[in-house]
């Protein structure tokens, strides 16, 4: 596997939404090439006839019955909320467009 | 009056329900005993006396009235801050979430309040439960009651140092990769990981998703079995809860034989980077086991070598899906910007940059890489199939074996800030306990002595998938066995700890 | 920015072909993953649980008749419905976003590969391709604080996640290629024909002004059919049937005037704006597009059972051209009264009205006469006016039984449309019911007769149209309140003819 830069830290840490300084990048650089290279044996077993295991136990078709049940009231669901302004959580002003 | 807080959970049990003792009495005492210790072992981020007394109280007045109780009411009990509480703040360790008081209650947190346990606090753990030493709190590390210059474990070693500095008879930890059955090894308690499924995950604060279990943190394996039945069973609310009712744990526990059994050595488990006196220890314990009656049979599962290397694949790859709400919009602090324009993406960028610690932003971004495009067929995807091995190779070995043995972690306690700078090495600490986490399989780790320096080993047991009752039928035998020796628990040996 | 091509030059010099994303709300008690009711009209953040507002710790469970809605829009679609298939989650950061990821599917969708026949305004029938239709949740909304009210300049927002987990199935189309010139009316016709349908199986209100069905539309233009596809924009949220045509229009004329002008089309999504009917430039595509999908590991797989799928398939309503032909052939309309019918949305009421007795000639007057009118001059739907079905039924009912002329009739449902009550109500209250004592009439026309001989004269003398000029004043007599039909009757009899 090739050596992750610095370029590739600065774009993980926008996708991942965090802020941080040069120092912080700098050393996730190695850190991350170190944990890469020794998880990447990986492949090596991972052969294309082994099906892939995404639950520990096979399970399907869990389903819930579409009945209504409490909700929080909006007290409750704005009791965490850093900012609230006519009972809705205020967030700083958004770049961009609406998805 | 004798120290109530020496006692077990069922010993307390059982003085509760003929009177003995009052709740009030016995909460009182581990409050007081908290407020002692606590300050040199910092198990606790929160003491929720009041609502513990309160508790306490509710349950002397119902059994005052007669009224049925479960064989745990009254019994206190400490809880990982992990798992979310109604009105007491929840922070899993980390900054980002300081302040919070969550306005629901995790399943299982229901139930132990249903049953009328007494909730003493939350107890400290690694930021996010990531980590194998609680160092990665937030909030300040955890001792070691057995060496207060030593980890407790990680990631739940507040739980484990609070029920082996006798602050709590009962706490729940949860096990994402070994974050139960690691610390209670190295504080010489006893904790269980329910097979995956087993036990609610709702209202736990999710690194990964697919490994995660919460189970019990204790001082005896009856007293986890008694507090597995009570949080464990099908919870529709959990979409990955098994719904088949549990097996009777506390019966395994009771009638432990091991007679005609086998179990399996696993040979990856048990070779270089063991301690020689974890592995002394080990070894000291499978000889009592074969003399009550069990066939010791060697297995080889050659995946295991790949173990750690799809754990550290999978789970940074979850987790940064899952900590991803945690952005300073909904709930938590927000952190603005030192510079630059005031803007929802900056601010959510700031806030995720000042609350998360050092290892929570490495998981971040290694699992943001692992998952992002052009890469995840060889990260994820590979990690996902070596799953696949894994699963194989603990299915033949338990076509050949009732259970499956090793060492629950290659150490004894580590001294604090040893490994704090080496990830690798901090992640090897759980070689022995994650292949259990990737096949989903439930594992005890149980106090098989004190090693050559003086610092407990543990003995993990591994059973099949919702056969946990396997793991109380030879924990239970090896403990008396061991206890029998010892001349009662190990953790009557651990240094008397001074008072505050 | 470069000039817009006139549509009917760039069509003759480019070829379009389309893409349309449909989002429908389903109509379900509870949201997609969690209890929390599916009502988002309530007061703001009242309708959450600890999972639609992605608290720490909260775990979805999938709404069982969310699948069933989206396998029976999977079966209607013509669709094969996945034998397994499973929930992916997609990670993006946004406020509106709880969980700063989507609970959706990605390479495993319910329902695949399908088509629906889609009729033109001209009876021609077009066949669309259905790539896919998958299961996904709805986000919250933004509410822009500051500035113009508008996402750019605006100081801060408010986010209300009442609709945050509602769930959604999101229907994809293979690349519509072959519509040339008719392309706005297909991309139309389409979305028209897919709300019919998650109305026809009750999956849906599927109100359009509400955003319960949301189109995103992609385009592109080549050189001929024949040439490999160009790059392509996505119109975001046209939320419209007539904007939909009118945004495709508008891309068809921009594309091409970029092209035209020895530029390149960027990939990128763009806005419509229904004020000048045309497009502007959002987000470019971009590596930061990077959702970094992976299956939901909190959710177990979906394997609808063959038998739940034939189930819900033998349970499948008429389908809507079925429907139509039906219909047409019971009412005895003709391909343009149905057509214009069908265009106005009118089938529906009609079809009530009917239903509740009223003859089928007399409903479609009603419905696409008076109250079109109405609804045009007054700017709303037609359905918005608060007359139902069972009025117009009553109000047919009065005419035929003479109680009621044409331009009684009218007023009295005036009067139901500002809300004085039922037909027979408003009837009473405003004193409209044609007089039916023969006496008064007969005086009248006896009166008018004895007023104007010369009149009288003419009919006798065979010309029996100049009872118009008797039957005005005879009216006006009665105040109006008289069968014009009877009038002449009784004036054609008293001239002896």
């Amino acid at each position: 596997m090739s050596a992750i830069t610095r370029a590739e830290v600065d774009h993980l840490a926008a996708l991942a939404r965090i802020a941080m300084s040069d120092d912080e990048l700098d050393q996730l650089a190695g850190e991350l090439d170190v944990i890469v290279g020794s998880v990447a044996k990986v492949s090596e077993v991972a052969t294309d006839e082994i099906p892939a295991t995404s639950h520990p136990l096979p399970m399907t078709n869990v389903f819930r019955e579409d009945v209504v049940e409490t909700p929080l009231t909006a007290s409750e669901a704005l009791s965490g909320a850093p900012a609230a302004e006519d009972g809705k959580f205020l967030v700083p002003q958004i770049l961009g467009d609406e998805q | 009056m004798s120290d109530v807080t020496r006692l077990s959970a069922a010993e307390l049990a059982e003085q509760l329900g003929r009177g003995d003792v009052t709740s009030v009495e016995v909460t009182q005492a581990h409050l007081d005993r908290i407020a002692a210790v606590d300050p040199a072992i910092h198990a606790f981020l929160h003491v929720s006396s009041d609502e513990a007394l309160a508790t306490a109280a509710d349950v002397d007045a119902r059994r005052a009235a007669g009224e049925p109780l479960h064989a745990l009411a009254g019994v206190p009990i400490a809880v990982k801050d992990v798992v979310v509480t109604k009105d007491i703040p929840t922070t899993a360790g980390s900054k980002i979430l300081d302040g919070w008081i969550p306005p629901y209650d995790a399943t299982l947190v229901t139930r132990l309040r249903q049953a009328g346990l007494p909730i003493l606090g939350k107890t400290n753990m690694d930021e996010f439960a990531m980590g194998s030493s609680t160092e990665h709190s937030a909030y300040g590390p955890t001792r070691n009651p057995w060496d207060e210059t030593r980890i407790p474990g990680g990631s739940g070693g507040g739980s484990a140092a609070a029920v082996a500095a006798f602050e709590a008879p009962l706490a729940i930890g949860t096990d994402t990769g070994g974050s139960i059955r690691q610390p209670a090894a190295v504080t010489g308690s006893v904790g269980v990981k329910p097979t995956y499924g087993g036990v609610s995950r709702y209202g736990l604060i999710a690194m990964a998703s697919s490994l995660d279990q919460a189970g019990p943190v204790t001082r005896s394996v009856l007293d986890s079995a008694l507090l597995h039945e009570l949080i464990g069973g099908h919870d529709p609310r959990d979409s990955t809860s098994i719904p088949e009712s549990l097996p009777e744990l506390v019966a395994a526990a009771r009638g432990g034989d091991v007679a005609g059994m086998r179990l399996g050595v696993v040979s990856q488990l048990s070779g270089d980077g063991y301690e020689p006196g974890v592995k002394a220890r080990f070894d000291d314990a499978l000889a009592l086991l074969a003399d009550a009656g069990a066939e010791i049979v060697e297995v080889s599962c050659p995946s295991f070598d790949y173990a750690l290397d799809a754990y550290y694949l999978i789970m940074p790859s979850e987790a940064s899906s899952n900590l991803a709400r945690f952005d300073g919009m909904r709930f938590g602090a927000r952190t603005l910007p030192d510079e630059g324009p005031v803007t929802a993406e900056r601010v959510m960028a700031a806030t995720r940059g000042a609350g998360f610690g050092p290892e929570v932003k490495r998981r971040i971004m290694l699992g943001t890489y692992a998952l992002s495009a052009g890469y995840y067929d060889a990260y994820y995807g590979s990690a996902q199939k070596v799953r696949t091995l894994i699963q194989r190779d603990f299915a033949a070995a338990f076509d050949k074996v009732d259970v499956l043995v090793s060492p629950t972690s290659p150490t004894t306690a580590f001294e604090l800030g040893a490994k704090l700078d080496d990830p690798m090495a901090m992640y090897l600490n759980d070689v022995a306990t994650i292949p259990a986490n990737l096949a989903g399989v439930p594992g005890i780790s149980l106090p098989s002595g004190l090693s050559s320096d003086g610092l407990p080993a543990g003995f993990q047991i591994l059973g099949p998938a919702k056969a946990d009752d396997r793991l109380y039928r030879v924990g239970s035998v090896l403990e008396r066995l061991l206890e029998q020796q010892w001349g009662g628990p190990l953790l009557a040996q651990a240094p008397t700890l001074e008072v505050a | 920015m470069t000039d817009l091509v006139d549509y009917d030059e760039a069509i003759a010099e480019f070829d379009p072909v389309l893409g349309i994303e449909v989002h429908v709300e389903l109509g379900t008690a509870t949201k997609m993953f969690d209890g929390a009711p599916n009502s988002f009209a309530a007061e703001p953040n009242s309708q959450v649980t600890p999972v639609s507002l992605g608290l720490p710790g909260a775990l979805p469970a999938v709404n069982r008749r969310a699948v069933e809605y989206a396998i029976k829009i999977g079966l209607a679609l013509n669709c094969e419905i996945a034998e397994y298939c499973r929930f992916a989650r997609k990670n993006y950061f946004y406020p509106d976003n709880p969980k700063n990821f989507q609970t959706s599917q990605y390479d495993e969708p319910i329902a695949y590969e399908g088509h629906l026949d889609v009729e033109l305004d001209d009876g021609e029938v077009f066949r669309v391709k259905i790539e896919r239709a998958h299961m996904e949740e709805d986000a919250g909304k933004n509410t822009h604080v500051g500035g113009s009210g508008r996402i750019q300049g605006a100081d801060h927002s408010l986010v209300d996640y009442n609709r945050a987990g509602v769930p959604l199935v999101e229907i994809v189309t293979h690349p519509i290629e072959g519509a040339g010139s008719r392309a706005p009316e297909v991309a139309r016709a389409y979305v028209r024909t897919l709300r019919d349908i998650f109305r026809t199986l009750g999956v849906s209100e599927a109100r359009m002004e509400q955003g319960n069905v949301r189109a995103d539309v992609n385009l592109s233009l080549r050189a001929d059919p024949g040439a490999p596809l160009g790059t392509r924009t996505e119109t975001k949220n046209v939320n419209s049937f007539r904007s939909i045509e009118r945004a495709v229009r508008y891309e068809v004329s921009r594309q091409a005037g970029v092209l035209r002008a020895g530029g390149a089309v960027t990939q990128e999504t763009r806005h419509f704006h229904e004020d000048t009917a045309s497009t502007s430039s959002g987000r470019p595509k971009s590596d930061a597009d990077d959702y970094r999908y992976f299956p939901e590991p909190d959710l177990v797989p979906v394997a609808p059972s063959r038998e739940w799928v034939e189930e819900l398939r033998a349970a499948l309503p008429e389908p809507a051209s079925d429907r139509r032909k039906r219909l047409q052939a019971e009412w005895g309309y003709s391909d343009l009264e149905m057509r214009d019918v069908v265009n106005a949305d009118l089938l529906e009421p009609i079809e009530q009205t009917v239903a509740a007795g009223c003859a089928p000639a007399a409903a479609r007057k009603w419905w696409s006469g008076e109250l079109a009118r109405t609804a045009k001059a007054k700017d709303v739907e037609v359905t918005e006016l608060g007359v139902g079905p069972a009025h117009i039924a009553e109000l047919a009912g009065l005419v035929d039984a003479g109680k009621l002329n044409d331009a009684l009739a009218r007023q009295v449902l005036e009067g139901v449309i500002a809300g004085e009550g039922a037909p027979s109500e408003v009837m009473a209250g405003r004193g409209l019911e044609m007089v039916s004592d023969d006496g008064a009439l007969t005086a009248a026309v006896d009166k008018a007769m004895a007023d104007q001989p010369d009149v009288v004269a003419k009919i006798q003398g065979g010309k029996v149209q100049a009872v118009g000029a008797l039957i005005g004043p005879i009216m006006k007599e009665m105040r109006g309140k008289a069968d014009a039909s009877k009038i002449r009757e009784l004036i054609l009899e008293r001239a002896g003819q």
